[in-house]
């Protein structure tokens, strides 16, 4: 297909799309004029239709799937769970997505929060939180891209005397400190470290753009009357600002917590989750792809979707409880 | 206060670049945060030092890639970009990666990114919109439930529909073309939608839309005549996020568009680039800054919506 096929199609789509709304919308108002009370359905109809097809059934499909062998024929009941949590190498997924998840969160929330509070009030705060907020528009492969490069190792024998310069930053700077470069992105288990730190990189414009709202939203009455009760800086960061911006905290750790849990794009780029880098939903995707286990590739989904489950309850729960308040 | 379902104000933490701020004139009185007063006159030095010291740890990666992707193939793998400051500078790197008559050109899959993007930010958008307004002001049977049920697909992680939606496109043969990306795309991003919009939509008094129920408007009347036009920013702020997430997508273009550069976006041929020219530089360079630069564009110009999208919609990720 040429470009202008391609357009064309793009075209088509966008004119078959318009002219279904547009006979629907149509129905509806024949209907209202008639006098019909109740026309929600043909508005929320086709988001429904969506829904269904593209995620509640193949949803459940999938858990049904976890029960079956790698092609689908037998059943097999939990053994696939059983598998992943007694398997060597399903364990360190495991570990590796538990290390996700507990490390990029607080990381991050921790620098944009730091920033926030840095440039709050400063020169030139917009300008400097742009900065900090451009990985945002990058997608993960950009990144993941971008920190290879980072990483980048070239040959090193501490015997020889000229040995290839590095064009790794990172390796550059060890060779400055007068440390062996090293390679990040296979040394285990360290290598995971490198990886969570595009994450974070990511997600840190995120949180500071997020809590820096939070920051500003504290009543000004409120710092002031602390102010003239003679409380210092750090003291007022741990008595007011903390407490006050408690909720968004949690929404932000949360939601960043969330995407670690999905975290693909990263691992699949830079190290194609090998080197015992692999996470749950890089793992799924190694099964159902290219292994063609597609029975535990569907455990994997379903444990992905259980994880979620409790951190989005226990976000709601924290809101809920501030709203009462 | 909260963040969910509660757009905040926050005209004034992104102004858009220009809008001020960052000039450093400040001519206007800038009203003065008491805490960032205190903490000024205690530790300014410490935070501006530390600020200093976090921009440029954030800026330098990107900034490396792109001296790089300016650089002769030879040169990258020779020294490092920190030598490099003052050139000698190249266009090569791009002219091979947007060359069409180049095999490894990434041409292609610029405009099927455009191609997969447009539909798939236009349909959920105007979908959930449909369906917001009626979860928000209309009575029928069944809403309260239906609403329920939206709002909780939010939490089905896309990996857990992957494969039996992959069969039911091979099924329809739609499977490795564009009807299928669109699909999946609209579908996965309805549920936040929904959400965000009807979120956005309460927030219109009841009164305006009762006044023109009064007046004989019917719901497809009021939808185009007021709900689109007060619901521009809201409809602005999702839009740009979903684009974000559909032009940046990895998993769902590997999963319904395959890899060929009749389908493929950008996210796609870059990743295949790692695996197969994982030490070329010259050309992952540069192909990186290709795919960044719309989505760099686009934020940069719809910063603010951008923001107010994501104050609102906190709870995805």
């Amino acid at each position: 297909m040429n470009v202008a096929d391609k357009l064309l199609v793009m075209v088509a789509a966008l004119l078959i799309f318009a002219v279904i709304i547009g006979l629907v919308l149509f129905v509806v108002a024949l209907l209202e004029k008639r006098g019909a009370r109740s026309v929600g359905w043909f508005f929320v109809g086709p988001t429904v239709l969506l829904l269904v097809v593209g995620l509640a059934y193949p949803a459940v499909r999938t858990v049904v799937r976890s029960l079956y062998n790698a092609a689908g024929t037998a059943f097999i009941g939990i053994s696939n769970y059983t598998t992943i949590f007694t398997s060597g190498d399903m364990l360190v997924v495991l570990r590796n997505t538990v290390l996700w998840v507990v490390i990029a969160p607080f990381v991050a929330t921790a620098v944009g929060l730091l920033y926030a509070l840095v440039v709050d009030g400063a020169r030139g705060e917009a300008a400097a939180k742009s900065l900090i907020f451009l990985p945002m528009a990058i997608s993960f492969v950009g990144a993941g891209i971008i920190w290879k490069f980072m990483y980048e190792y070239k040959y090193f024998d501490p015997t020889l005397a000229n040995n290839p310069r590095q064009i790794g930053l990172l390796n550059q700077v060890l060779v400055w400190l007068g440390l062996p470069p090293q390679q990040f992105l296979l040394n285990q288990p360290w290598n995971n470290m490198f990886l969570i730190m595009v994450m974070i990189w990511i997600q840190a414009g995120f949180a500071m753009t997020i809590l820096s709202a939070a920051i500003k939203a504290i009543p000004l009455e409120t710092t002031e009357a602390a102010r003239l009760d003679g409380v210092n800086a750090v003291q007022l960061f741990r008595f007011i600002t903390v407490p006050s911006i408690r909720p968004t905290l949690v929404v932000v750790l949360t939601t960043i917590a969330i995407g670690c849990l999905k975290v693909f794009d990263i691992v699949r780029t830079m190290t194609g989750g090998l080197y015992g880098t692999s996470v749950v939903a890089n793992e799924f995707y190694t099964q159902s792809f290219t292994a063609g286990n597609q029975g535990l590739g569907a455990a994997l989904a379903v444990i992905l979707f259980v994880l979620v489950i409790p951190i989005i309850v226990y976000n709601i729960r924290q809101l809920r409880r501030a709203e009462a308040r | 206060m909260t963040v969910i379902g509660q757009p905040l104000d926050i005209s004034g933490v992104q102004p858009a670049p220009g809008a001020g701020g960052s000039g450093g004139s400040g001519g206007s009185p800038r009203r003065e945060p008491v805490a960032a007063a205190a903490r000024r006159r205690l530790s300014r030095p410490w935070a501006t030092l530390t600020a200093i010291v976090l921009a440029a740890l954030w800026t330098l990666p990107t900034f490396g890639l792109l001296v790089t992707s300016f650089r002769d193939s030879q040169a990258i793998n020779t020294s490092g970009w920190w030598t490099a400051l003052t050139g000698p500078f190249t266009l090569d790197n791009y002219r091979q990666v947007l060359d069409t008559s180049n095999t490894q050109s990434l041409a292609p899959f610029v405009v099927n990114s455009l191609v997969i993007t447009v539909p798939s930010v236009v349909l959920p958008v105007f979908l959930a919109t449909l369906a917001a307004y009626a979860f928000a002001w209309m009575r029928f049977r069944g809403r309260d439930i239906l609403f329920v049920a939206v709002f909780a697909l939010q939490v089905v992680p896309i990996q857990v529909t992957l494969i039996p939606l992959l069969q039911l496109f091979v099924g329809l043969k739609v499977a490795g073309s564009f009807w299928a990306v669109w699909l999946a795309h609209t579908a996965f991003g309805l549920p936040l939608a929904v959400f965000l919009l009807h979120n956005f939509m309460r927030e219109i008094p009841g009164d305006i839309i009762e006044a023109a129920r009064v007046d004989g408007a019917g719901h497809v009347t009021i939808f185009f005549r007021l709900m689109l036009p007060m619901l521009k920013p809201a409809l602005a702020a999702f839009g740009i996020y979903q684009f974000l997430w559909v032009w940046n997508d990895l998993l769902v273009a590997l999963t319904f568009a395959g890899s060929s550069n009749s389908v493929a976006p950008m996210t796609v041929a870059l990743y295949n680039m790692t695996g197969t020219r994982g030490s070329q530089w010259y050309l992952l360079s540069a192909g990186a800054f290709v795919s960044i630069l719309v989505p760099m564009v686009v934020f940069l110009s719809l910063q603010k919506y951008f923001v107010r999208g994501l104050l609102a919609g906190s709870i995805k990720g």
